[in-house]
């Protein structure tokens, strides 16, 4: 049972982001990337299936600042194997050049189980997932938040809106969006991480080219501006509350 | 001396025993007479499956597996209680309490709480999960500015560790904030490393983290060596006693000195400029830290004794018998945890007691404490008058504006 794992690297919301010049994505300079937490779920998630049935669990993530740290914590969780895609994925690459490009490397690893995070919040043109099942001819589930393994097929818990859940089937290999692991992500001490960048080794695959045709294009990109209908009501605690509750009258709240 | 005979059976046994021998003074818990005096002081022993009394007794019978299950030794808050009162002087809370804590660590046993803070310190180098970019930005509109250690590119006199708290934690920046105009008024000549700090890490390091606290170590000890200072300052007793005391084995060494300390020294040059009456009644909480893990108890007294019209009181637990204010040994990201346990608060009963004492000041001295007491203030009957104030607070209201 082979389990990839795709990691993408997202920005950290710690930051203020900054609108890069041309106005059409973000500055680079002002951007601390992080994984994505949907896809941290999904790399447990591989972890519980490894532990359950015994797997090779690959993590791929593209090579940017901070990919390293999050495939050794990877690794010191219990990942097997370590891919490093290099390639420029920090400026215009959007999901469906990753996809793309994944979809002709991917194969080579012949997976039965590709397992990401249902969304990323820089998804602009859609989630990865669904685009990765495109490019390589794979059924595709999202909303993941259990996968359990029967033979050929993985039995999986779908969360629907309204707190339904759906217990489905899915033939192998297909692409799952992880909502959420099974459990929260464990916790790993930084001694076995540190011990993870000692002995953990880091495969590297060239993307040399990245096509980001078929998404919508970003023509603008700015701050929210603050409107100007909101009033700031001044005065003490006692002014204030009165003028909040002669507003909330005035709108048939109270 | 009474011998330990460590069973042959198992294997996890003789290695924590092992370890716990190998940090100074380990071996001592050999002496261990089983009295019982730890578990009893310790202000969560009762909830604990495993006190550290009982807790070598199951070392001493080769089970200390047993003593690992279950999660009450979150409760412990490294607070030095036990080992205060040891009368075989065993090293309980930065050995046994600290190396159990290690071990649930490695088997992933972590409250999520605590597992947030942690995986905030070791990605922004601070537990409070905030930007490394911002650490500075406290001393904006400090007048004169706070120094940073990079602009500064001269030797200087002393440099001011500021630590996690005392950077982002609203509440604390104030204290940070009043520290910068007691050293302005009395001249120092100081600066920050801004950006270049890292966590001090003492309280990860507390809660089993020893690896975090190492690389956190690491970074602090480089951003130390590209600058020429005599001696680091600073307002955080965790800060001071990782600086002072686990430091140095890792070949990080300066003279360290909180800032209690640092002031008592100069306080023939303070008392002139101490003008502005503070009239109040005002209780003194020893931080752990500072008091039982390092004996400072007279530097901060003095301070306070200094400031005109202040009348010093002491509450029922004072100095060696101090209580904590839940905050340490990764207490401060245990709150939730500790509440579902307990349903009490060690630092509501730390402010009925400055209550009980008649005090219409609580002066602290650590960074945990002004958010923690100000919090309980709220939620004890008869605290509502009750003023939490960090010494620094009080000496800058004395020199005035």
């Amino acid at each position: 049972m082979n389990i990839l794992v795709i990691v993408k690297m997202v920005p950290d919301l710690v930051e203020e982001l900054a609108v890069d010049p041309d106005g059409k994505g973000l500055d680079p300079d002002w951007v601390r990337w992080k994984p994505n937490e949907f896809d941290d779920h999904a790399i447990e998630q591989a972890i519980l299936i490894k532990e359950r049935h015994g797997a090779q669990v690959t993590v791929v993530i593209p090579d940017m600042d901070g990919a390293e740290d999050a495939m050794y914590a990877a690794a010191a969780r219990g990942a097997d194997r370590l891919v490093k895609l290099r390639g420029d994925f920090t400026g215009s690459a959007n999901n469906h050049a990753l996809a793309r490009a994944l979809g002709k490397y991917l194969p080579e690893l012949q997976p039965d189980l590709l397992l990401t995070g249902v969304q990323a919040h820089n998804d602009l043109d859609g989630s990865l997932g669904p685009l990765l099942a495109e490019f390589m001819g794979l059924p595709y589930l999202g909303y993941v938040a259990g996968v359990h393994l029967q033979g050929d097929k993985a039995n999986v818990r779908k969360e629907h809106p309204g707190g339904v859940v759906a217990e489905m089937e899915i033939n192998l290999p297909a692409v799952l969006g992880i909502q959420a692991a099974e459990q929260a992500p464990r916790y790993v001490a930084f001694s076995r991480i540190r011990q993870a960048m000692k002995t953990a080794a880091i495969e590297e695959q060239e993307i040399p080219h990245l096509d980001i045709s078929g998404a919508a294009e970003v023509s603008l990109m700015k701050q929210v501006e603050s409107g100007e209908r909101a009033e700031m009501f001044a005065g003490d605690p006692d002014q204030v509350a009165d003028r909040i509750v002669a507003v909330m009258r005035d709108h048939g709240i109270l | 001396m009474a011998t330990l005979s460590v069973p042959k059976r198992s294997t996890f046994n003789e290695l924590f025993y092992s370890g716990l021998t190998k940090i100074p003074d380990g071996e001592r818990v050999r002496t261990c007479l089983q009295c019982g005096t730890c578990s009893g002081v310790c202000p969560f022993g009762y909830l604990m499956d495993h006190p550290p009394g009982k807790m070598i007794a199951a070392l001493r019978a080769g089970v200390i597996e047993r003593a690992l299950q279950g999660d009450t030794l979150w409760m412990c808050v490294s607070c030095y209680a036990c080992t205060q009162v040891c009368p075989s002087k065993i090293p309980l809370t930065p050995g046994l309490m600290t190396k159990a804590k290690e071990e649930l660590m490695l088997a992933g046993n972590i409250p999520s709480e605590l597992q947030d803070a942690l995986e905030n310190t070791h990605r922004y180098g601070n537990p409070l999960g905030e930007s490394p970019r911002r650490r500075a930005m406290w001393t904006r509109g400090v007048e004169p500015p706070v120094r940073i250690m990079s602009q500064v590119q001269r030797p200087l006199e002393t440099l001011w560790f500021v630590g996690d708290y005392a950077s982002y934690h609203p509440r604390v920046q104030l204290v940070s904030v009043a520290f910068a105009q007691v050293l302005n008024a009395l001249g120092v000549d100081y600066a920050i490393l801004g950006t270049e700090e890292n966590s001090d890490g003492d309280s990860q390091r507390l809660a089993g983290e020893r690896g975090l606290f190492e690389m956190l170590a690491e970074k602090n000890g480089r951003a130390f060596g590209k600058y020429s200072f005599n001696e680091i300052i600073t307002t955080d007793p965790h800060a001071y006693n990782a600086l002072k005391n686990e430091y140095p084995a890792l070949g990080i060494s300066y003279p360290v000195r909180h800032y209690t300390q640092f002031l008592a020294e100069r306080i023939d040059q303070l008392k002139p400029l101490l003008r502005r009456d503070v009239k109040a009644q005002v209780t003194f909480h020893d931080p752990c830290y500072l008091g039982r893990a390092n004996g400072e108890y007279d530097a901060p007294r003095l301070l306070l004794q200094s400031i005109p019209g202040v009348k010093l009181v002491e509450m029922s637990h004072h100095k060696e018998t101090s209580l904590c204010c839940g905050g340490g040994g990764g207490g401060m990201w245990l709150d939730g945890f500790s509440w579902e346990k307990a349903h009490v608060r060690l630092s509501e009963w730390r402010v009925r007691e400055a209550v009980n004492a008649e005090a219409s000041v609580l002066a602290v001295a650590c960074s945990y404490e002004a958010p923690r007491f100000e919090d309980a203030v709220k939620m004890v009957e008869k605290a509502r008058r009750l003023v939490v104030r960090d010494i620094a607070e009080l000496l800058a209201e004395s020199i005035g504006g």
